[in-house]
């Protein structure tokens, strides 16, 4: 509802607005759209098209079915998802147990709170983090992908101020009854702050998925590459799947392998939009504001 | 942002460390993984840094390898390749600062002033998408738009028009590199202009508008004077950040923009240094960079508390 006191927009000014969102809605929702389509295309419908398509109008899953059936892909895959959910299962842990032991006044609280909020200030260098991880074994080891990301100072600082704010006469009356930090922790702290702890997690997750430079850096192995570098590899630089990596002939039109390879990167995080979508924006208020 | 003082005052102080100890064990226990990811990837490489003062050797190792004092910085001031890196961080980070930070505000007082609330939630679905996307493929989205065989010059070549070549030529990419950024993260940036704006007073501006102010007096008066802090805090980020300028989205077009226009501190690092092996050099640019970025946001903080505004480290009071 209008409130009285705002006058009536005049339409000149209503169709400059439905410009700006409208331009700014359909540039982000065309590429996707068409990336989407051209890897759902036949190969005449791309040859109709000269590339790419708009509308698929003969759909057929032959890119994904030949991207599957070679190794390549599927084994991205299985690594992307191993890194995505051993990191944010790790991570999450790490980070509310120090997001809790640092929430009350406790034994060595403050100079550990100090310890993480100093990693906003100064980040330590790649090739110090490089000869470190190297020096720790990691190297060509997909554990280089999880372990230095386990921390998160701005995932800390959220779920902190979260547990800030349940009523500390809740953990005394629980303490009075016998209750361990642990047991408060579980019982207590975690049921109350589900939905922070599922955004949380969710951020994990997408900076696990979404990693690429820890992968070019730390990886020589291309057997152990996540899909990100596949993505760059073979359709950024437009380094051509042969037929050996996919074992299918005769190959689809490459445009629609590459835009399938595209989607594949794309799925997960469109299908836990949704529920970010949901709740990050309170999760991200409550905490903090970076980048 | 960081509450500082809410965890000062009930230490109970009194305790001698025994009965802490008994008291808080496990709490110290819950901390101990955290602090050891701490020591392991950030304080064991910040220490790492001391490499920037060797002639390091790989096979020697840090123990090993020959002290040089500021040998390194010297190169590095000698070196021509690296002030075109500092000089291409600084000239993209004020462009960015310059186009793409006043987007995020445009957009968010739009929507705001939309009356509909489907149509808002239908604009805030669509634009926060982009910034869960990974660099990678943001990059190969605009790409295969804008790319030499992309859709846009696919359909300029069947309009018999020249191909333009948004993505190769060094001379736009420092536009190039906005485009994306405010494809990727404008819409996510609005959310905390959007959620400052719900916070402002709407008798203010019903009491503005009876006293005869419009619609642009009520926004310069009102509304953007309640965002001022929220845009304080931003902008100290962002130049604490200034020179950080997106790593990942540099590498992925240094390729084929070449390294003349797309080579920043980042990335001059790692090629200098793990790719060229010239480690001590790549150390001494990467140190060097972290050291003024801390500087940089501990002077927009103080500027910031100087001009009367919370900004981010907050000072006990």
């Amino acid at each position: 509802m209008r409130p009285v006191w705002k006058e009536n927009p005049s339409p000149g000014y209503q169709a400059i607005k439905g410009v700006i969102l409208g331009g700014f809605a359909l540039v982000i929702v065309v590429p996707i759209l068409v990336v989407i389509s051209t890897s759902l295309a036949s190969d005449k419908d791309i040859i109709d098209a000269g590339g790419y398509v708009l509308w698929p109008s003969h759909p057929t899953l032959k890119a994904y079915q030949t991207l599957f059936s070679g190794g390549l892909m599927g084994r991205a895959i299985m690594v992307s998802v191993f890194v995505t959910l051993v990191g944010t299962a790790i991570a999450l842990a790490v980070t509310i147990a120090l997001a809790y032991a640092t929430s009350r006044p406790v034994l060595f609280g403050r100079p550990v709170l100090l310890m993480v909020l100093f990693t906003l200030l100064f980040a330590p260098g790649i090739i110090p983090m490089f000869l470190v991880v190297k020096q720790l074994g990691l190297l060509d080891s997909l554990w280089s992908l999880i372990l230095p990301g386990a921390l998160g100072a701005f995932n800390f600082v959220v779920l902190r101020t979260f547990f800030m704010n349940v009523p500390g006469e809740l953990l005394e009356s629980a303490r009075i009854d016998g209750a361990s930090d642990f047991t408060i922790l579980r019982q207590i702290i975690m049921p109350l702050s589900k939905a922070v702890i599922a955004v949380v997690g969710l951020f994990y997750a997408v900076g696990f998925w979404n990693a690429f430079f820890n992968a070019l850096l730390y990886l020589n192995d291309t057997s152990k590459w996540p899909v990100q570098v596949i993505l760059r590899t073979y359709v950024l630089q437009g380094k051509s799947l042969s037929a050996d990596q996919l074992g299918v002939e005769p190959l689809p039109q490459p445009q629609s392998l590459q835009m399938a390879v595209v989607v594949v990167a794309l799925v997960p995080i469109a299908m836990v939009y949704p529920f970010l979508q949901r709740h990050f924006t309170k999760g991200v208020i409550t905490g903090a504001v970076k980048g | 942002m960081l509450k500082r003082s809410a965890s000062k005052k009930q230490v109970s102080s009194g305790l001698p460390l025994a009965a802490k100890w008994r008291r808080d064990w496990q709490m110290v226990l819950l901390m101990i993984p955290g602090v050891v990811f701490l020591l392991l990837f950030f304080y064991l490489p910040v220490l790492g840094n001391v490499v920037a003062f060797q002639d390091f050797q790989p096979y020697l190792g840090i123990m090993h390898s020959e002290w040089n004092g500021l040998q390194n910085f010297l190169s590095l001031y000698d070196n021509p390749d690296f002030w075109d890196a500092l000089r291409n961080t600084l000239l993209l980070a004020g462009v960015q600062l310059l186009l793409f930070f006043p987007v995020p505000i445009g957009l968010a007082l739009i929507v705001d002033s939309l009356v509909s609330n489907r149509l808002r939630r239908w604009f805030q679905t669509i634009a926060y998408l982009p910034h869960f996307l990974s660099w990678v493929l943001v990059v190969t989205l605009f790409q295969q738009s804008l790319g030499g065989a992309g859709f846009i010059n696919n359909l300029l070549r069947h309009a018999g028009l020249d191909p333009i070549p948004f993505m190769t030529n060094p001379d736009t990419f420092p536009l190039l590199v906005v485009a994306q950024l405010i494809w990727k993260d404008a819409g996510w940036a609005m959310i905390i202009f959007l959620a400052a704006l719900t916070t402002v007073d709407v008798s203010l501006y019903e009491a503005a508008a009876a006293d005869g102010a419009g619609r642009w007096r009520r926004m310069w008066h009102i509304t953007l004077p309640s965002l001022r802090t929220v845009i304080v805090l931003l902008l100290i980020l962002r130049i604490g950040d200034i020179l950080s300028v997106g790593f990942e989205q540099f590498i992925l077009q240094r390729d084929s923009v070449g390294p003349g226009a797309a080579e920043v501190l980042d990335t001059f690092t790692y090629y200098a240094g793990v790719v060229g092996g010239d480690w001590s050099s790549g150390a001494a640019a990467g140190l060097a960079k972290g050291v003024v970025g801390a500087l940089l946001l501990w002077g927009a903080n103080s500027l910031a508390h100087r001009l009367g505004e919370p900004g981010i480290f907050q000072r006990r009071s």
